[in-house]
């Protein structure tokens, strides 16, 4: 009997071969361009030693460069979480007139090369533009700054906690919010006490990814830091420098950290995701 | 309280879902608003909620004009189709919401908030549940829970949305008998919305039946059931059978023949119009020559106690079809030819 029902196979899966051939082809690939790249990042780093490892973390350009890299983490992220709450907001559960518009808008900085992110920031802020003489002779310094640097990445971020946020508000729809308006919530009430707790994973899993793109862009920053070491080099940048001149070990160890963000965040990811799967698929239908 | 609905329109998009609507309340009342969907009944509860504006007209509660008055100011209970019910709040914190989010001054103290959520818990059965939270619950029970949490703030109307809608028949049932038996300890002015006639007439002191954005009827279950005072009514409330017929020389007459019926006062005296009749007001016709509708039984079937059978009483060229009950000695085998007159109807004019 047992070999009968062994036989059996779903209408949906294919013979063996098929489907060993395919799972094979998938490890294969996954391992060739993103396991190898990824362990050779810490081999590369520690290639001399932990305490060669460590001693590039001792360098002041390295440091400054963690530290910038934070700082642009820390303003860029709360501002794109406050704007992705009330984008989200708006979207979900007003009706109005360009509503479309501004769903597309909120998707324009995936769609438009990083590059051209900060080049905008060049042509508008920029010593030729029209602005560019009027910040100068007020002093106001944005580009190849930190100002122009945390522009940047606010601009490339900013769509991670909105599209997050649209579809699950979306789906929970305004049922809640009725009942506490209804009970004499007043509006700041309803959205403290009802709306956020029903989007806090939600909003955590957008946190998490706008996080890891702030601290990890490159193209966008590139062009506007003007890569002074010490002063506006964030963390991908100081890589590259570092490579350039030829100095593996430091370049590789701070790549390790950023690959160990990276790690971090994906492993928060899949917990937040096996825990609160249901709250966070809403988010993900798009 | 009072509510008085006072020709009120409403508007999405252009599209009416309301038209002149006027409904008043008495206080103490269980109303039902009844009709099939796309009829405005649950609109009408959310105007008067205060969760949609009206786009003219106005609702009074009691003298005062709560028109633009919003949803916090008019104090009232609504309980949701869905429930809403707060997932991630136990259902205590759940039922004592209403008096946490009160301002300082209006505010009772932790204690008595506690007191309070003991007391509705004990009054919707679910003492001992007050920690748990919403989806550890039956439908039912989230059911109790979403009325208790609008009976907190002590609302002046209590509104309900479809209260029994997403229950199972059996839930349904037990359900709306306790529900009149609350309403009845409580006395508050209660509204809900149901497009379940059943429920309706069952629970409701009165009823107010509604079609494309407009208020049909409003009267008591008798009222509605036995004098629909409109052709909708008649065929939404209960089973019926319509018939095109004339009225000629004082008789009415289907496809030409006697019926063996003449209208009554108030009917329309001569001109074309519809014959309304109940299943069940129907008497079979033996003497072949007295006047009376004629038919074949098309199908017949036993249902419970009776049986109902469906009768061709038109012509070859244009069938038309009536369910009647017939004597379970009757016979009623396909093809049979049956000869039958209502003892009940209501003529509508064309």
């Amino acid at each position: 009997m047992a070999h009968e029902i062994r036989r059996f196979r779903s209408p949906t899966t294919e013979a063996p071969l098929a489907r060993y051939g395919l799972m094979a082809l998938a490890f294969l690939f996954l391992a060739l361009f993103l396991i190898l790249p990824l362990a050779a990042v810490f081999i590369e780093a520690f290639r001399k030693g932990v305490g060669e490892f460590l001693a590039a973390f001792g360098d002041p350009d390295t440091l400054a460069a963690i530290r910038l890299t934070l700082l642009v983490a820390v303003i860029a992220v709360p501002l794109n979480l406050v704007f992705g709450v009330a984008a989200a907001w708006a979207i979900a559960k007003f009706e109005f007139k360009g509503k479309a518009f501004l769903t597309t808008l909120i998707d324009l900085p995936f769609s438009v090369s990083p590059v051209i992110s900060g080049l905008v920031y060049v042509l508008l802020f920029g010593s030729a533009s029209m602005l560019g003489p009027w910040l100068k002779s007020h002093g106001i310094e944005i580009l190849f700054a930190v100002p122009g640097i945390v522009l940047a990445t606010i601009f490339v971020t900013f769509p991670f906690v909105a599209r997050e946020l649209i579809p699950l508000m979306q789906d929970q729809g305004t049922g809640d919010e009725e009942a506490a308006l209804s009970l004499g919530a007043s509006g700041w009430q309803t959205f403290r006490y009802v709306t956020l707790p029903n989007i806090r994973w939600g909003l955590l899993y957008g946190v998490l990814l706008c996080n890891a793109r702030a601290m990890g862009e490159f193209g966008a920053v590139s062009v506007v830091s003007g890569r002074i070491r010490g002063l506006t080099n964030t963390m991908p940048l100081h890589v590259e420098i570092l490579y350039n001149e030829y100095n593996f070990v430091a370049a590789f160890a701070v790549a390790s950290l950023l690959a160990g963000l990276a790690l971090v965040t994906l492993v928060v990811k899949t917990l937040l995701e096996l825990r609160y799967g249901a709250e966070i698929a809403a988010g993900r239908k798009h | 309280m009072d509510v008085s609905v006072r020709n009120i329109r409403k508007e999405f998009d252009r599209y009416p879902a309301l038209n002149d609507v006027s409904l008043d309340i008495r206080s103490g009342e269980l109303i039902a608003l009844l009709g099939p969907s796309g009829s405005g009944k649950t609109t009408l509860l959310r105007l008067i909620a205060g969760l949609e504006q009206p786009t003219l007209g106005s609702i009074f509660f009691g003298e005062e004009d709560a028109s633009h008055k919003s949803v916090q100011e008019r104090h009232v209970g609504f309980v949701f189709q869905h429930y809403a019910l707060f997932r991630h709040m136990t259902v205590a914190d759940n039922i004592a919401f209403g008096l946490t989010v009160r301002t300082r001054s209006e505010r009772p103290p932790k204690a008595e908030i506690r007191r309070r959520v003991e007391e509705l818990l004990d009054m919707v059965h679910l003492s001992g549940l007050g920690k748990r939270y919403p989806n550890q619950l039956s439908g039912g029970q989230r059911q109790r829970v979403a009325l208790a949490r609008a009976m907190a703030i002590e609302p002046r109307v209590l509104l309900l949305d479809e209260p029994f809608g997403a229950l199972d028949a059996k839930v349904r049932k037990e359900l709306r008998r306790w529900l009149r038996e609350f309403h009845d300890r409580t006395g508050h002015t209660t509204v809900f919305v149901t497009h379940d006639q059943e429920e309706a007439l069952e629970l409701a002191d009165r009823v107010v039946v509604m079609s494309q954005g407009k208020i049909e009827q409003v009267g008591s279950s008798d009222d509605v059931y036995d004098r629909p005072n409109s052709p909708f009514v008649f065929s939404f409330i209960g089973d019926s059978a319509s018939l095109p017929v004339t009225v000629e020389e004082g008789g009415i007459r289907f496809e030409g023949k006697e019926t063996g019926i003449a209208p009554g006062a108030g009917d329309i005296a001569a001109g074309e119009g519809t014959l309304f009749f109940r299943p069940q007001d129907v008497a079979l016709v033996t003497d072949p020559a007295a006047p009376a509708l004629e038919g074949r039984v098309a199908t017949s079937r036993r249902l419970a106690g009776t049986r109902i059978a469906d009768i061709d009483v038109g012509t070859p060229e244009r069938p038309h079809h009536v369910e009647i009950e017939v004597p379970l000695d009757a016979n009623a085998a396909g093809g049979a030819s049956i000869r039958f007159r209502p003892t009940r109807w209501k003529l509508f004019g064309a």
